[in-house]
């Protein structure tokens, strides 16, 4: 009797010794793995801002913060030395981007190519999220509306209608980041073309494009971007565009220097109103500089 | 001899609870503040979690960098990509001890101070035996710990370009208040 009674009271103390015995460091890491699953982290900068290079990302500005963008393109390359290899060219778009909320922001611009007005909202539906929601992807909806306003040439020629003036652009966005400092997203588009920016056979367009982004370091990234146009809805004189660009950020600015064969910078100039070709030479030089104001603070803060 | 031994098991199995009292949170508090020339930058965090055992004085703390808020959105962008690589090394953590744990008596209410040393990890680097000062609170059984501490940036490799020099200090003073509500 009294040496099983031992060996109760041995077991008994070894097993409340044992369930006693969790340190600290066991409390923590199942303290961790509970918030893990109970809380969502985001996915942050898929991409560096708003844009790859002409295109959108599925990146939105943040609620309360007013972007001014210039978008610039120089002239061809193969124009040659007494063209200055195309910078003494230039095509600019000036803009103003809102973020209103987390998931939604709106967008004006003027463009100096076809003397073109846009505005755009972007929608961002789904949004890549790992813990309590885990979503892989990162889902936005772009529509883009652009008006060309150029004076008919020679002035002789009877004036457009508005009507043939306005065209839409319905773009969405398909986005992942896949690891820290590659990001891919797809972007398929509907172009509801004008009637008097380019030679058309059809009004509408279909295009699917597909951009990625590499980091190189902290501060610096590679992007790349390429829209091929579906064959029956291309024109016969159109090209598709393909931008190669780098991205700098320094503190409050982020420069984007890029190559493109394309001279427009709104949705359906570059995806469906590109004439020149890379292997012609056609190539421009162009930058994207952005400058965020923070007109509103952060809710619930200070 | 039944009674002596069933006695001796409930002096053991008090004792060995009584030595065990590990108190945590989930909602403690820290923030950070750096102060440079051209602005003053606070972040705050809301769900620090910590660990506190009276009976070892084992102390931790356990944060996601993702959740310090920013006033800025690009603030809480820039701190999260380019400073503290927050996809890379998403924890900051602190495991240590409280060092003068026989002048902090947890049954009696007060406020005394505590010095704490162990390892401050944070953006992928550690620093050994970080010792820092603080006070215990005891107020009608409930432990809450303040302390107030600076980091030095370079400690941790974390790098502010020559540019941003006026506007991120090089010391970042950063404040822990925590209280404990929950016993394991």
């Amino acid at each position: 009797m009294p040496i099983k009674n031992y060996c109760f009271i041995l077991i008994t103390s070894l097993l409340t010794t044992n369930l006693f015995a969790q340190d600290s460091t066991d409390v923590m890491s199942s303290l961790e793995k509970e918030t893990t699953k109970d809380e969502t982290v985001y996915t942050n900068a898929t991409f560096k801002t708003t844009r790859v290079v002409s295109g959108h990302s599925t990146e939105n500005t943040a609620p309360g913060v007013l972007d001014f963008r210039i978008n610039h393109r120089f002239g061809q390359l193969n124009t040659g030395i007494y063209n200055w290899f195309g910078l003494d060219e230039a095509t600019m778009r000036m803009g103003f981007d809102y973020g209103i909320s987390e998931n939604f922001m709106v967008g004006i611009g003027h463009s100096t190519f076809q003397k073109s007005y846009d505005a755009f909202v972007k929608i961002r539906l789904l949004r890549q999220s790992t813990g309590k929601k885990n979503m892989p992807i990162t889902l936005s909806y772009v529509p883009v509306i652009a008006i060309n306003t150029l004076r008919p040439d020679p002035p002789t020629l009877p004036k457009p209608d508005f009507a043939d003036r306005v065209s839409f652009t319905n773009q969405l966005i398909i986005g992942r980041k896949f690891s820290e400092s590659s990001s891919l997203q797809l972007m398929p588009t509907y172009i509801r073309r004008d009637t008097i920016s380019f030679p058309y056979t059809k009004r509408n367009a279909f295009a699917i494009g597909i951009a990625g982004r590499q980091k190189i370091s902290r501060r610096v990234s590679v992007n790349a971007e390429y829209y091929y146009q579906l064959p029956d809805t291309k024109s016969p004189e159109a090209t598709n565009v393909l931008s190669l660009g780098v991205d700098i950020e320094t503190g409050g600015h982020v420069f984007q220097l890029h190559f493109t064969n394309s001279r427009g910078m709104i949705e359906k100039s570059f995806i469906a109103e590109t004439s020149g070709r890379w292997d012609d030479g056609d190539i421009l030089f162009g930058f994207n500089i952005s400058r965020v104001f923070h007109i509103k603070k952060t809710k619930d803060h200070w | 001899m039944k009674k002596v031994f069933f006695c001796l098991l409930v002096v053991l199995i008090t004792n060995v609870n009584a030595y065990a009292q590990k108190y945590f949170t989930k909602n403690g508090y820290i923030s950070f503040f750096s102060k440079a020339k051209l602005e003053n930058i606070k972040a705050d965090h809301n769900q620090v979690l910590s660990t506190l055992d009276i009976g070892t004085g084992d102390m931790q703390f356990s944060l996601l960098i993702k959740g310090f808020h920013f006033p800025k959105a690009t603030m809480e962008e820039h701190f999260n990509e380019d400073y503290m690589e927050s996809d890379k090394y998403p924890k900051a953590t602190f495991k240590g001890k409280i060092t003068n744990l026989a002048q902090i008596d947890f049954t009696k209410d007060g406020t005394y101070n505590a010095t704490v040393s162990g390892d401050l990890t944070m953006h992928g680097v550690t620093k050994k035996n970080f010792s820092t000062s603080g006070t215990i609170t005891i107020k009608d059984g409930k432990i809450s710990a303040n302390s107030k501490f600076n980091v030095l940036l370079k400690d941790h490799n974390i790098k502010i370009p020559k540019v941003m020099a006026s506007n991120i200090a090089e010391t970042i003073e950063i404040t822990v208040t925590c209280s404990y509500p929950n016993k394991t």
